[in-house]
């Protein structure tokens, strides 16, 4: 009887049995190759024919003016900082193809070293004779990012307990809503935060109720309500809030808090450390979603809700308990990063003010495949990819701004359709649980 | 600790899956629940479980009456239960599937994982495993998942443990060896319940027997009862447990498969250079642990595999390359392994489902225009001559019993003219009338002169159907031997070895 497990245990190495066959993947070089010529394409080809004489430069400004510790201004030449970053590229491609017929996979530092070049010849090439503000564009990329990444959160709690959440986009517009109001009604940004949490939970509610009481469709639940909430809001903003804006839609604003010390570092202090109560809440929340669905009896038993319903219900969690709750909690996550919307980047609420950020933030859930640390890398990728765009078209680049503000969602299509490949998502996301 | 069903009654609608079952199970004893696949048997120890609430009846332990509202509560009353279907979470691991739901944590609820392995390894060394409570269950081999779930539920200081047919996925080897551990748990004071509908299992290790019948209990027999005996009082008349066949009498080649190999996505081989010759007029069952190669082999024939390298000639045509349809154009028929799943549309009636293979053409189909007069005059007729027990033909396959819908593939594929049949797990699921039907029909078939493949997991179906067997290993053809072949070589064969008097 002990000989048995150990010859058993031997086949848990090659499941279905066998040898692999070798698999080579192309997709990896191909793409590099594809931006190589694309590069090589803008860099020589078209270059800045609008630029007249010499070799212009770009300056990339890494501190501001009250910066405690002042970095000097990093200049690059157009000429020699492209050349260099193609030939880098064609050695990262050739090096690419390589280990694809040696069918090894492509690593992903490869791919982000090739994607770091790739952005900077972009960058110089396209701000050629003008000046990046690399603290603006980083520090609005975060900006942009803090919805998104509230909003993936909410979405890998509720995907990894079992409930898709399209809802995340409606969620977010009503947080964004309940904020303006509340914040204005009683004149703190802190009890504007609470309802904003609030009104993604109610959202929730709706879905949780409908998805895992009735066996209601989670997709379409998810996509009425969004459509549900658009209407209410818009409907309400127009009615109330417009002929009323003093009394309704002017919340106070939370401050910008300096964290002493942290906010002196260069480049990253005025980043990450002069931001609002939300940003820090936000980073608060990453670790705490990361921790908790990793190492806590919490998460243990959320995920196994999501994944294995049955097995979860067989040792005695309660199955629609415990994703009832979790997709409350998932909603009150997003709802308060609605409320950045209007308590720290505008000031008041807007019609359909979140412009599909939800549905990014859905993309970010599955591009860092349910994981919240990936999914926050993933939501900053898009948010920085929108600020580009808006930081490109003031310092006035040579691509056409109509043609930029496609940027962000197609390196969204990109990101997902083409890098993730096949992922694996929770195994019974989006499966109502029935029993007799 | 000591077990007690009193009157367990279950509806569901206007079915009664039990009807005031009794049952005692003292301590270290196992009880067997002998029954056929929908006597009740599941339905009852998920009562016991807590999964469902009977609607009449009552459960003891120790002479206390239990109300159980979940499987919490039955846990925590020391009733565990090992299930059919692997209550394990496939991407956790080892550990982390022992402590779910009971989970030892740190403050804050932090997980305590350490005392989780340690839990594994000390029941593991109890027993003999060798687990490491690292590993992913999705890693680990059905034999050894088994284990894991018998960890799980020992680990929660289970006195009374539930055996739901645990031995549909294991290897004969793998069978005697869960059988010593049973006896292992029995004899340090464990009751067990052990469900089964294999009477060969039942009369090694059992110490009482109950028989279920219809959802109720239909008599207690003793562990020295003979298979026939068991076999009517499960059945409820005489059953003959041999198929009646004559000897092959083979003809010509017909299906050569040379160095056949399917790949998955991932480069996987799941069939890896199989070849054999089957001729006309004989059975080649195809043995093996579900899960070596059987299911992707028979998908390759029907060119339902797309990464398919080799030689699949069928009366000297080349089958690989070819569409489904074209497959199924050169006279071949499949009954697929999962007839729910593949070989019926629930929704769809009797009639449906008997021309779904042939909806492109004649003699259902005529200028784009379903023929449904003689559709319904084909359906009567097949229904009357494969004892389909339904109310009409218009009845919708979904509703009918496992055992009338297998007669209804079987029926559609029979009544075209074949020259290779292929039965995949014919009789899964399927109660001892309807296993007797198809087993006549499958060697009708062979005598009618066509060539004949029956995949299955079961011992018994192969050596009561085979003139020759094939045992898969691991997407390899461990060997071919006759079809009188001892159980206990085709057992060994069944783990990858090949023995002497085979290599012979």
């Amino acid at each position: 009887m002990t000989a048995a497990p150990a010859t058993t245990a031997s086949a848990a190495t090659t499941p279905g049995g066998a040898s692999p066959i070798v698999v080579r993947s192309w997709k990896a070089p191909i793409a590099f190759a594809i931006f190589t010529v694309i590069a090589i394409l803008l860099f020589f080809i078209v270059g800045r024919p609008d630029l007249d004489g010499g070799n212009p430069t770009t300056i990339y400004r890494l501190s501001e003016a009250r910066d405690a510790i002042q970095l000097p201004p990093l200049t690059l030449g157009l000429a020699e900082t492209t050349i260099v970053v193609v030939i880098l590229m064609v050695a990262a491609t050739i090096g690419a193809f390589l280990l694809a017929r040696a069918a090894v996979r492509v690593p992903l530092w490869l791919t982000t070293i090739f994607a770091v070049l790739f952005l900077v010849g972009f960058l110089t090439w396209a701000a050629a004779g003008a000046t990046v503000p690399m603290i603006g564009l980083l520090a609005g990329a975060l900006t942009v990012s803090t919805p998104l990444i509230f909003g993936s959160l909410g979405g890998v709690i509720s995907e990894r307990v079992g409930v898709v959440n399209i809802a995340i986009e409606g969620q977010l517009l009503g947080g964004a809503f309940m904020a303006a109001m509340l914040g204005t009604l009683t004149g703190s940004p802190y009890v504007g935060l609470l309802g904003a949490m609030v009104a993604g939970a109610l959202v929730s509610f709706v879905l949780a109720a409908f998805a895992i009481k009735y066996f209601v469709d989670q997709v379409i639940v998810g996509v009425v309500l969004n459509v549900l909430v658009l209407g209410l809001t818009s409907f309400l903003y127009s009615t109330v809030m417009v002929p009323n804006a003093e009394t309704f839609n002017s919340p106070e604003k939370f401050e910008r808090i300096a964290i002493p010390l942290l906010s002196e570092i260069p480049v990253l202090g005025p980043i990450l450390f002069r931001q609002t109560v939300i940003v820090y809440l936000m980073y608060l929340a990453i670790f705490l979603v990361w921790f908790g669905l990793f190492k806590t009896r919490w998460g243990l038993r959320l995920r196994s809700v999501g994944e294995h319903p049955t097995a979860a219900d067989t040792v005695g969690i309660n199955v629609r308990a415990t994703r009832f709750w979790n997709v409350l909690l998932a909603g009150a996550i997003v709802g308060g990063g609605g409320a950045f919307f209007t308590l720290a980047a505008v000031g008041s609420f807007g019609k359909d003010m979140t412009n599909g950020a939800g549905f990014i933030a859905l993309a970010a859930v599955i591009f860092g495949r349910w994981d919240p640390i990936r999914a926050t890398l993933a939501a900053l990728l898009f948010g920085f990819a929108t600020n580009l765009q808006s930081t490109l078209s003031i310092v006035g680049s040579p691509v056409p701004s109509e043609f930029m503000l496609m940027l962000p969602y197609v390196v969204t299509i990109v990101a997902v359709a083409g890098f993730v490949g096949v992922s694996r998502p929770p195994a019974a996301s989006g499966k109502p649980y029935m029993k007799a | 600790m000591k077990l007690e069903l009193r009157g367990i009654t279950k509806r569901f609608g206007a079915l009664v899956a039990n009807d005031h079952i009794d049952l005692v199970v003292e301590p270290g004893e196992i009880h067997c629940l002998l029954g056929e696949n929908g006597a009740g048997k599941s339905t009852l120890m998920n009562v016991l479980y807590g999964l469902y609430q009977a609607d009449e009846g009552q459960i003891l332990l120790d002479d206390v009456v239990q109300g159980f509202t979940g499987p919490g509560d039955a846990m925590n009353a020391g009733i565990g239960m090992v299930h059919q279907h692997f209550m394990l979470i496939p991407v956790f691991t080892v550990a982390e599937n022992v402590m779910l739901g009971n989970e030892s944590t740190k403050p804050g609820g932090l997980l305590d994982l350490e005392a989780a392995r340690a839990k594994v390894v000390e029941i593991s060394a109890r027993f003999g495993f060798d687990i490491d409570p690292d590993a992913l269950i999705e890693d680990l081999p059905v034999g050894v998942q088994q284990r894991v779930e018998i960890i799980k539920a020992l680990s929660r200081n289970a006195n009374v443990l539930v055996f739901d047919e645990p031995t549909a996925v294991l290897t004969p080897q793998e069978t005697d060896e869960l059988m010593a551990i049973m006896r292992q748990l029995r004899d340090e004071g464990t009751s067990i319940v052990f469900i089964t509908h294999k009477l060969r299992e039942v009369r090694e290790v059992a110490d009482r027997i109950t028989v279920i019948r219809l959802g109720k209990v239909v008599g207690e027999a003793s562990p020295t009862a003979t298979n026939a005996e068991l076999a009517s009082l499960m059945v409820g008349r005489a059953v003959d447990l041999t198929v009646d066949k004559d000897p092959a009498a083979p003809g010509d080649d017909a299906l050569v498969v040379r160095d056949l190999t399917v790949t998955d996505h991932n480069g996987q081989l799941l069939v890896d250079g199989v070849s054999f010759t089957l001729r006309r007029g004989e059975i080649l069952a195809i043995a093996g642990v579900q899960g070596n190669g059987q299911t992707e082999l028979t998908e390759a024939i029907m060119g339902l595999q797309h990464r398919v390298h080799g030689s699949i000639a069928l009366d000297g045509e080349e089958l690989i390359g070819r569409s489904t349809r074209g497959v199924l154009d050169a006279g071949v028929g499949f009954v697929p392994e999962d007839r729910t799943e593949d070989g019926l549309v629930g929704e769809m009636t009797i009639a449906e489902n008997l021309m779904l293979d042939r909806s492109t053409g004649e003699p259902f189909v005529k200028r784009g225009t379903l023929q449904l007069a003689d559709l319904a005059r084909f359906a009567a007729e097949k229904v009357r001559e494969f004892d389909v027990r339904a109310q009409g033909i218009t009845t919708r396959v979904g509703r009918l019993s496992g055992g009338n819908q297998q007669k209804v593939v079987l029926a559609r594929e029979l009544s075209r003219e074949l020259r290779l049949f292929i039965a995949a797990q014919p009789t899964r699921g399927l109660d001892v009338g309807s296993i007797e039907f198809v087993h006549k029909r499958i060697v009708e078939t062979r005598d009618a002169g066509v060539p004949v493949i029956v995949v299955s997991t079961e011992l018994d179906e192969v050596v009561a159907l085979a003139d020759r067997i094939a045992v898969m290993y691991r997407g390899r053809i461990v060997g071919i031997v006759p079809g009188d072949t001892p159980r206990s070589v085709l057992g060994l064969m069944m783990a990858g070895e090949t023995p002497a008097e085979v290599a012979a």
